[in-house]
């Protein structure tokens, strides 16, 4: 394939305006500074077969949209409506850059107003961004601006957090070299009087994640209290899915609140893109990193909307920004407002609690099973650990040869916890999908 | 057309079913304590389908693409995207799928990505890429948290990184998030690296240099190998931002030029969609010393197939929750194979082409920033027009009326009244000829009529917005009519 579409004359005529005999001419002074290059051997491929091979690659995936799969763990499979995938197709959204010319970009800017306005809302706080790269970089960009508010470099972090997210905020605040608490979950569920002992005048941020990864829902809000008598900022990870039902980081508190966007309009993608969403408080807007879309108004005093409180980035602060971020993740952003839009309060609403119901009701049939057992006894959303009497990944090998993504293996993660297995449950798992999981189970411990 | 917003389009009662309410009722909902419940439930839009269809489908046609239009905005290679890339892209086989699936069922999600890494591995002439990263900027983290480390790990501690003035933002924003002083270093009057400006930067507290090839202003840096030398000698490293990577791609490699990390913009010269802002991505190669440090998880050939390698001990971390933008990734692995070696040496050379052509078409009415030859993009200068009172944004504006989306203004900062030219190659002549004539009648404009420059665009939706009066009267989001309407934050 080929999409350059210049003719043999249109070439002759632009060399020629130049006056260059061929286009390796235009070369020159690169090919004299450098020694010539290898170049790998990449065929060129029709679009006729080059679908054809890659039809052959993506169906050693299998048909991960026909397999039932029980895993979550940061990603989630959720529903998504026809209209979501049309209207971000739409080539006037998908084609375009950052709305840099605001004038004709009003499409971009005005759906950046309507999700910082959603995601103010899901998280019950006053402002946000317009999207971040996924969750784990969210939470770490949220704990930079801790530390940039508070000048202090004392983070106390739940080991309920997921630990890949935990992993991220590491990477990401090398240079401040943080000096982190880690507060354990001993009954599954981060303890308030370890984080209690653990805060003092020196602590930046408290963070915490709801349901956490082990799927157990915190107790934020009494974390929340104890925060509040501290100096230190509460920074609460939230599963937005969850929110239809649970309550918001804004209620309990939190002065940031970030999550994965990817459950509200994005398909589990192998990873990504998802987005990251961020939402602060007020006071803290000037800190927070990321693009924002505001209400603007033209001479003749008509509303639109631009990019503002640009003076944070790094186009004009270079390197004293808020963030090096110059972009968001525009495309899911829409996928989320669209989704949203489409669910309404109500559909929202459903859909948590279907997950909570499909997710208990599993956890109940499989608590059926001889040997299994609730890993702990917290209050879950849609994700529980079980305890199994077989190794884990033993479990996940044998399902997956009857077809269908078992829980995780908690091992995967923490290698000393052999028979542990995290499950998921949400809205699009059937009863049908639920037999099949208790079958191969019973067959996988037998 | 309406500029009422999703909210105000909302009638209570209003909705459309997607998931039914079904018996399935789970009575542990009862036992949940009352604390862990939601007080007050997030205030979300109530449409009909028809009406979110409707209101999304007006909203996207009051903005611009590639799809819509030509779109030369310098530096961000705005090209057209393939739409195999697409169709690929939502087969359930790769988008359905949890990136935590046993390796053994994500066979055909592994191998493209090994097979990405490796393409775009060896058109730079480095060892080894991750495709973690993003988008360009988390690259460039990426790239200097492992160029920090590489020194740390050799008990180095070097604190300054050498960026030249001409950089993007996004460059000292990096190193300051890296830990790093930036150092800037002034270009010449030949718009590139001053060699002399370079050495009295140089000691032993650098950690590297930045920088871009062909630079900001679309000229090849033609001392290159001199300049990673002359970092190398004093135990620094050389960074290649490769946000201009389509001047070069399938002809010459950034390893040659002697870089040893690199990232590349797969949603610039790879052709996947820049999708109004993101996502993107951007992945980052580097030499052989460098390799222990990179981000894990990476992938590898193992015995029984295709595995992720997560033991490292030397690695910066992670930058993702998973592997990164798969499906980016998947997108550029199509572009790739659809074009070939051979197709990517035609891209880079029917872009310079284009620039070049463009640029010969406009310098008599537009004073270059450099004469001569110029890369993928050239930048103009608007000063001569200053003086009738026309500034580059003024031009800009215009080309909207004209029906164009306008070159990216304003920068690089070294340039006084910067338009900055990037036509790509997927362009043809009669557009390329169609913009250089309505710049050319731009710039009679500019001396007969400067008044209707100052009031463009004339026909979009709405004129130039007050940006200053939008962030000191702040409105970002919307709010109910019970909590005092759309008004303040």
């Amino acid at each position: 394939m080929s999409f350059v579409p210049h003719t043999r004359e249109d070439i002759a005529r632009m060399l020629g305006a130049v006056g260059l005999p061929d286009v390796d001419s235009l070369f020159e002074e690169v090919r004299a500074a450098l020694p010539p290059g290898v170049i790998p051997e990449i065929p060129r491929e029709s679009e006729f077969d080059l679908r054809h091979h890659l039809w052959d690659i993506a169906r050693l995936n299998g048909r991960p949209d026909q397999t039932p799969c029980f895993r979550g763990a940061g990603a989630y499979e959720h529903y998504l409506p026809a209209a979501v995938s049309h209207l971000i197709s739409r080539g006037e959204f998908l084609t375009a850059y950052t709305p840099y010319q605001a004038e004709i970009s009003q499409g971009t800017l005005e759906v950046m107003y309507e999700f910082q306005t959603l995601v103010c809302e899901l998280m019950g706080m006053e402002v946000a961004n317009s999207s971040l790269y996924d969750g784990a970089s969210a939470l770490a960009e949220a704990a930079l601006m801790a530390m940039r508010i508070t000048h202090k470099r004392r983070l106390v972090i739940s080991e309920a957090v997921h630990p890949h997210w935990v992993e991220t905020l590491r990477t990401y605040t090398a240079n401040v070299d943080p000096e982190i608490v880690l507060i354990s979950a001993p009954d599954g569920a981060t303890s308030a009087a370890e984080v209690k002992a653990a805060l003092n005048d020196e602590t930046a941020a408290v963070i915490v994640q709801s349901p956490n990864v082990f799927g157990a829902i915190e107790p934020i809000r009494q974390i929340g209290e104890l925060v509040k008598s501290s100096p230190a900022l509460y920074l609460v990870a939230a599963y937005p899915m969850a929110l239809g039902m649970l309550a918001s980081p804004g209620e309990a508190g939190a002065d940031i609140a970030v999550g994965e966007g990817q459950p509200l309009g994005l398909p589990l993608s192998y990873g990504g893109p998802y987005l990251g969403l961020f939402a602060t408080k007020r006071e803290h807007i000037r800190q927070m990193p990321g693009r924002i879309a505001g209400v603007a108004h033209d001479a003749q005093g008509r509303r639109g909307y631009v990019m503002t409180l640009q003076a944070r980035e790094q186009h004009i602060r270079r390197e004293r920004a808020t963030s090096n971020i110059c972009s968001n993740q525009m495309l899911c952003a829409l996928a989320t407002t669209v989704y949203l839009a489409l669910m309404g309060p109500r559909g929202f609403r459903t859909v948590a609690e279907q997950n909570f119901a499909v997710a208990h009701h599993v956890a109940d049939r499989l608590l059926e099973l001889p040997g299994c057992s609730p890993r702990y006894q917290q209050p879950f959303f849609n994700e529980f650990v079980l305890n199994l009497p077989a190794a884990a990944e033993d479990v996940e090998r044998e399902l997956w040869d009857d077809g269908i993504v078992s829980g995780l293996p908690l091992s995967r993660w923490w290698p000393e916890r052999k028979s542990e297995m995290l499950f998921c449950g949400t809205e699009i798992i059937t009863e049908a999908a639920i037999n099949r999981l208790v079958a191969a189970m019973e067959e996988a411990l037998r | 057309m309406n500029a009422d917003t999703i909210f105000e389009k909302s009638r209570p009662g209003r909705q459309t079913c997607y998931v039914a309410e079904r018996e399935r009722f789970h009575p542990a909902y009862y036992m949940l304590p009352q604390e862990a419940l939601r007080q007050r439930p997030p205030v979300l839009p109530e449409l009909t389908e028809g009406e979110v269809v409707r209101h999304y489908t007006n909203l996207a046609r009051k903005n611009w693409g590639v799809d819509v239009g030509f779109y030369p905005l310098g530096s961000c290679t705005m090209k057209y995207n393939p739409r195999l890339a697409e169709q690929i892209a939502a087969w359930p086989e790769f988008s359905a799928a949890h990136p935590l699936r046993p390796t053994r069922a994500a066979q055909g999600w592994l191998r493209v990505l090994y097979e990405t890494e490796r393409m775009l591995s060896e058109l730079c002439g480095m060892a080894r890429f991750t495709l973690q990263a993003s988008a360009g900027a988390q690259g460039e983290l990426c790239g200097m948290l492992m160029v920090r480390r590489y020194h740390l790990d050799r008990g180095d501690r070097r604190n300054t990184v050498i960026v030249p003035d001409s950089a993007h933002g996004t460059n000292p924003a990096t190193c300051s998030l890296a830990g790093f002083q930036v150092a800037v270093c002034p270009s010449g009057p030949d718009g590139l690296v001053d060699i002399a400006a370079l050495k009295r930067l140089l000691g032993r507290e650098v950690a590297g240099i930045m920088l871009t090839n062909p630079n900001t202003l679309g000229l090849f840096e033609r001392d290159i190998q001199t300049i990673c030398s002359l970092v190398h000698e004093v135990g620094g490293l050389a960074y290649y931002d490769g946000a201009n990577f389509n001047a070069l791609v399938g002809r010459f490699r950034p390893g040659d030029m002697g870089f040893d990390v690199v990232h590349l913009n797969l949603h610039k010269t790879f052709g996947t969609p820049h999708g109004g802002g993101g996502p993107g991505s951007g992945p980052v190669g580097v030499a052989e010393r460098l390799e222990p440090f990179l981000p894990v998880p990476l992938v590898r050939k193992g015995p029984e197939g295709f595995e992720y390698e997560e033991d490292r001990p030397r690695t910066i971390g992670r930058l993702h929750a998973f592997g990164g933008n798969a499906l980016v990734a998947l997108r550029a692995y199509t572009y790739l194979r659809l074009l070939g070696a051979e197709g990517l040496q035609e891209v880079s050379g029917a872009a310079v082409m284009a620039a070049n052509y463009l640029k010969h078409r406009l310098a008599s009415a537009y004073q270059p920033s450099h004469s001569g030859r110029c890369m993928h993009e050239f930048v103009l200068s608007a000063a001569g027009q200053k003086q009738s009172g026309v500034r580059a944004v003024d031009i800009a504006k215009r080309l909207i009326d004209l029906g164009f989306h306008p070159p990216t203004v304003c920068f690089p900062l070294t340039v006084p009244e910067a338009l900055m030219i990037e036509p790509t190659e997927t362009e043809n002549l009669e557009t390329l000829d169609a913009f250089a004539e309505a710049m050319l009648q731009i710039a009679r404009e500019a001396e007969t009529s400067p008044d209707v420059l100052h009031r463009a665009p004339h026909h979009t939706p709405v004129g130039r917005l007050d940006e200053v009066a939008a962030a000191k009267d702040l409105n970002i989001r919307w709010r109910p009519q019970d909590e005092g309407g759309g008004d303040g934050v």
